[in-house]
């Protein structure tokens, strides 16, 4: 199945929800909204599977107009946030539920049922009611009736958002496989950059109703168009610095500065927005390149290997994430180093104009 | 929200269409029928315009009776709610046996037809036989709901008191176990006192039940017929002659068919009116909560 | 503000508890420092809410006894505790403006309106709201009311202890960077005694000067970020902590080596002998990737943005590996472990290592 947004926007009482939208799904992708709360995933989602109407554009499944069809005749699928499930029903019987509404035949139930149960590792509670099993087990089953009727189009709304960090980890890394097997086309809404990452496959990322660049999620998380896509797909957030190009310098403030080599070279003359995300700032000269900042320690926190650094440097904030343990002191003055090479420059407009330097070496791929 | 329309809803909701106008738009449109002619039963009609109601609005039997309908209406009102909330706080909270036996308790009172409960007052409120009216008169209270306006109107009172209190207490006892433990767990912590708990916490939770509550019972009391007609008959005199008992009066005591069809469209339009009112409000405070929490 | 003593405390749901299995929470005793920062971490249903509902006067424990400073508060109400307490999802009063929110616990307690008026001002700076303080909190989104929340927690400045229910739970992955930093730097200003509820490995080591890490009704190690990460006590702190957690694999330990599954491993310590279920954890951290090394099978690398991870077989147990920014995957990957990074256990729990 391929699913078509052409120009789809929604608004409520005059406000725009959802500005109009192009998006286009293939077959068989994992596709992920990543957004801040509020920025429209949900009704996004709502839009890709006719819940609700959209105020403008039409929806295209397989090139055919779908815009006004009713979702039972859509062929889609959706998990929530909450663990929804039938709670008087086993889950076998939760599991089966969307077929006998399709009235299949007893046998094709049983072993769709079945395959679906195995594949979710549910076979040993198939007898069991859901309130009965675990928050991981209890949103397996309800992941279970999504994909057991074959639809091909499922939604995932935040689904591991209700679940303890651990249960989350491990689901996170069974839903790839999950989707692989299913050939359907997955959309993943959730507020965590990292779980785009590792969900992989391609990413939009929203903020406030507009999808700011949908594409390939290891290229929309290094090669941001824009500093709202930069800033929405990065945890901890990303750091910002005023620069300007004067000469064959790059100005950073008004204190450091380094030669524009590299990407920066193309650079006009002007005055810019850096950005540049945690991992990137040290506490050592890390390269040769590294600028040197005079910043002040305002808090630290200790991961147990790693430690969040909050520094401030003039009128800005930045987050510094370092290997091993520094316990500084807060208010102590500190260096920090940035290389240039992990600067993305935006404009005043917020458009990207030269990306970062380390960003566009080509990073080998495993099969 | 606006979803896909299903057309097929419609063939569902077409019994209860059919069972509506049976029963309530064209009894309704002969009502009307009556209220703009004049009649002597046998179904000659002539037309009389706008007499009746003319004749209604400045007749001083029906400003009497509606005096007294609302006088009725806003003193139960002003006992029933603050009691129904006061016995709904107090009533035990976990679930278990105390409290399914104060819900059964409690539901009693409403299951027991209107003209039961009318003659169980009028019983229990004689003199001579009645439990309450022979002790009160063996305390030396001089006490006699058929002669005494005053001891009549205090008998219908306590006797709706006794019949629909519960229904407020019930409601408002729903709200309260909506509200989650840690509100009473933050406000121990915040020391807060019985009185801010009740005014921050309890009553914000409560008012959208209560604003049912409230609309029902003043429907209902408005238009109260058979408890009193059964315990006092409107009297004595026309003391406890309420709306509906002045148009039962006036309808089939008199056979004034014209003026009470007149009388009682006014009557249906001021229901409507009082509770459109209500519900305009109900709708905008609901509207005022969730704005700005819309996800 | 106070130290807080838990004696021989335990708890059971069940009227007549029988077995260890009855009980919700196992008997401990620990003594909290006075202005300590700490995290209760582990997974639902490992006992930590009904720890916090026993220290908040929720619950009263079936035995033991919990003592602020040196007073007895066992049995002693809520609020007669003199703490405060921020929940899950936010608790407001609807029909109050937010500065009627954070004004309320001092009003109560019968404070100057200056006083009250300074301190609000100082609160609603913290979480952001100076700009919004005469606005009713009703209609406010769930992040904000549960700032209000936060901020009412904080206002007090005389409590015995601020207790956190895992209280970033609605908030937005930037809002909470922004949130946790407020709060340490409130612990560093007033020194308050803090406790904070979470399954969130992150927020806990972030937060917390000492992490108590629970499961299955136990404290099983109580420590700083540092120790949880390096030394483990029990191989559920080495799974829980760190993300993807220690690799744990069974091996046969003798003196400076363990012998997995044929392959022998540099333990850098020497180790007594241990009879029964032994096994070696090493952080996928310290697990190094070269062209040198023992063999792997790998079946997957993610990029996690900052660094990739990378997991495969090792003598048929899973493994996994970290591979920072910049660092390139060898065309036949190896394995090695840097020595001094493994920990041993014996029946899940840890050895130190030492002659006996």
């Amino acid at each position: 199945m391929v699913l078509e947004l052409k120009g789809v926007g929604k608004s409520v009482a005059g406000r725009p929800h959802i500005h109009p939208t192009d998006l286009r799904l293939d077959g068989g992708t994992m596709n992920v909204l990543l957004g801040p709360t509020l920025s429209g995933k949900t009704t996004l989602m709502r839009l890709m599977a006719g819940l609700d109407q959209p105020t403008t554009g039409r929806v295209f499944q397989n090139g055919e107009d779908v815009t006004g069809r009713r979702v039972q005749d859509r062929g889609v699928a959706m998990v929530y946030q909450q663990f929804i499930n039938y709670p008087g029903m086993t889950v076998y019987e939760n599991i089966a539920s969307p077929l006998r509404i399709l009235r299949r035949p007893r046998e094709e139930i049983d072993r769709r049922v079945r395959e679906t149960a195995e594949m979710l590792r549910l076979t040993p509670m198939l007898e069991r009611k859901p309130l009965e099993l675990s928050g991981g087990q209890q949103q397996r089953c309800a992941l279970a009736r999504a994909l057991v009727k074959g639809a091909g189009l499922v939604l995932l709304d935040e689904p591991l958002a209700n679940l303890d960090y651990k249960l989350r980890e491990e689901l996170r890394m069974e839903i790839p496989k999950i989707f692989e097997a299913s050939g359907a086309i997955f959309v993943y809404a959730t507020t965590e950059p990292e779980e785009a990452l590792l969900l992989g496959g391609n990413t939009a990322t929203l903020w406030q109703g507009r999808v700011t660049q949908f594409g390939p999620t290891a290229q929309v998380y290094r090669q941001p168009k824009d500093a709202t896509t930069a800033r929405v797909f990065s945890d901890p957030p990303m750091n910002f610095v005023p620069i300007f190009r004067e000469g064959n310098r790059i100005c950073f403030g008004a204190t450091a500065n380094a030669p524009a080599e590299g990407a920066l070279a193309a650079l006009p003359e002007g005055r810019y927005i850096a950005g540049f995300r945690a991992n990137h700032l040290r506490i050592n000269r890390h390269s040769g390149a590294a600028v040197e900042f005079d910043a002040k320690v305002l808090v630290t926190e200790i991961t147990g290997s790693e430690t969040f650094i909050h520094v401030g440097h003039g009128e800005d904030r930045w987050i510094g994430l370092v290997g091993g343990i520094h316990n500084l002191e807060a208010g102590a003055p500190l260096s920090v180093w940035l290389d240039p090479a992990h600067v993305y420059v935006f404009g005043p407009d917020g458009e990207l104009v030269v990306p970062a330097g380390y960003a566009l070496a080509p990073q080998e791929k495993v099969a | 929200m606006d979803r896909p329309w299903n057309n097929k809803a419609w063939f569902l909701v077409l019994p209860v269409l059919a069972l509506v106008a049976i029963s309530a738009v064209i009894p309704l449109m002969t009502v009307v029928n009556y209220a703009f002619n004049d009649t002597f039963g046998n179904n000659q009609f002539f037309w009389a315009g706008l007499e009746w109601f003319d004749e209604m609005i400045h007749s001083s039997r029906l400003h009497g009776a509606l005096g007294r309908q609302i006088l009725f209406s806003a003193i139960i009102l002003a006992i029933e709610v603050p009691l129904g909330i006061f016995i709904a706080l107090n009533m035990p909270k976990n679930k278990g046996f105390w409290s399914s036996l104060c819900l059964v308790l409690m539901a009693l009172p409403l299951l027991i037809p209107f003209n039961v409960v009318g003659t169980i007052w009028q019983i229990f409120g004689r003199v001579d036989i009645g439990l309450l009216g022979r002790t009160l008169s063996a305390l030396g209270v001089d006490y006699n709901y058929v002669s005494d306006p005053i001891d009549a109107w205090i008998t219908v009172i306590v006797m709706d008191v006794w019949h629909w209190t519960s229904l407020v207490a019930l409601l408002c006892f729903a709200g309260l176990q909506s509200i989650p433990q840690a509100y009473y767990q933050a406000a121990k912590i915040d020391q807060a006192s019985r009185w801010a708990v009740f005014r921050h916490i309890e009553l914000p939770k409560m008012k959208g039940v209560l604003l049912i509550a409230v609309l029902l019972r003043f429907m209902d009391s408005f238009m109260i017929y058979t408890e009193p007609f059964v315990v006092t008959g409107g009297g004595p005199g026309n003391a406890t002659t309420f709306l509906s008992i002045d148009l039962a009066k006036m309808a089939t005591g008199q056979f004034d068919l014209g003026p009470a069809a007149a009388f009682s469209l006014m009557y249906f339009l001021v229901i409507l009116l009082i509770s459109w009112v209500f519900y305009t409000v109900m709708t905008n405070l609901d509207r005022d909560e969730t704005s700005g929490e819309a996800k | 503000m106070a130290r807080i003593t838990l004696e021989n405390l335990a708890h059971s749901y069940l009227p007549k508890p029988v077995s260890d299995a009855d009980f919700a929470l196992k008997q401990m005793t620990h003594i909290w420092d006075d202005g300590g920062a700490y995290a209760l971490l582990g997974a639902s249903g490992c006992g930590k809410t009904t720890l916090l509902n026993i220290i908040s006067g929720l619950l009263t424990p079936s035995q033991g006894r919990v003592l602020f400073g040196d007073r007895d508060v066992t049995h002693a109400p809520t609020a007669e505790r003199n703490i405060a307490q921020v929940f899950q999802f936010p608790v407001v009063y609807d029909t109050m403006t937010v500065r009627e929110n954070l004004a309320f616990p001092l009003r109560n307690r019968g404070k100057d309106a200056g006083y009250i008026a300074a301190r609000v001002g100082r609160i609603a700076q913290m979480i952001g709201m100076e700009h919004g303080l005469d606005r009713k909190a009703r209609g406010l989104t769930a992040d904000a009311k549960q700032k209000i929340s936060l901020g009412r927690g904080m206002v007090r400045e005389d409590v015995n202890a601020i207790l956190f229910d895992e209280p970033l739970t609605v908030i937005d992955p930037h809002m909470k960077w922004e949130l946790r930093t407020q709060l340490k730097q409130l612990h560093r200003q007033f020194g308050h005694t803090m406790i904070y509820v979470t399954h969130d490995q992150t927020e806990a080591l972030t937060f917390a000067d000492k992490v108590v890490v629970m499961h299955d009704g136990r404290v099983v190690q109580m420590g700083t970020p540092e120790e949880l990460f390096e030394t483990p006590a029990h191989t559920f702190v080495g799974y829980f902590i760190g993300s993807p957690g220690m690799n744990l694999f069974p091996a046969k330990v003798q003196g400076r080596e363990a012998d997995l599954g044929g392959l022998r491993i540099d333990l850098g310590a020497d180790y007594a002998p241990l009879a029964g279920e032994t096994k070696i954890g090493i952080r996928p951290e310290y697990v190094q990737i070269s062209d040198q090394g023992h063999p792997v099978s790998i079946s997957s690398v993610e990029d996690v943005g900052r660094h990739r991870i990378l997991r495969g077989r090792l003598a048929g147990h899973p493994v996994n590996a970290i591979l920072h920014e910049g660092e390139s995957l060898p065309a036949e990957p190896r394995l090695g472990f840097v020595p001094g990074r493994i920990n041993v256990y014996h029946d899940d729990w840890r050895v130190a290592p030492g002659k006996v």
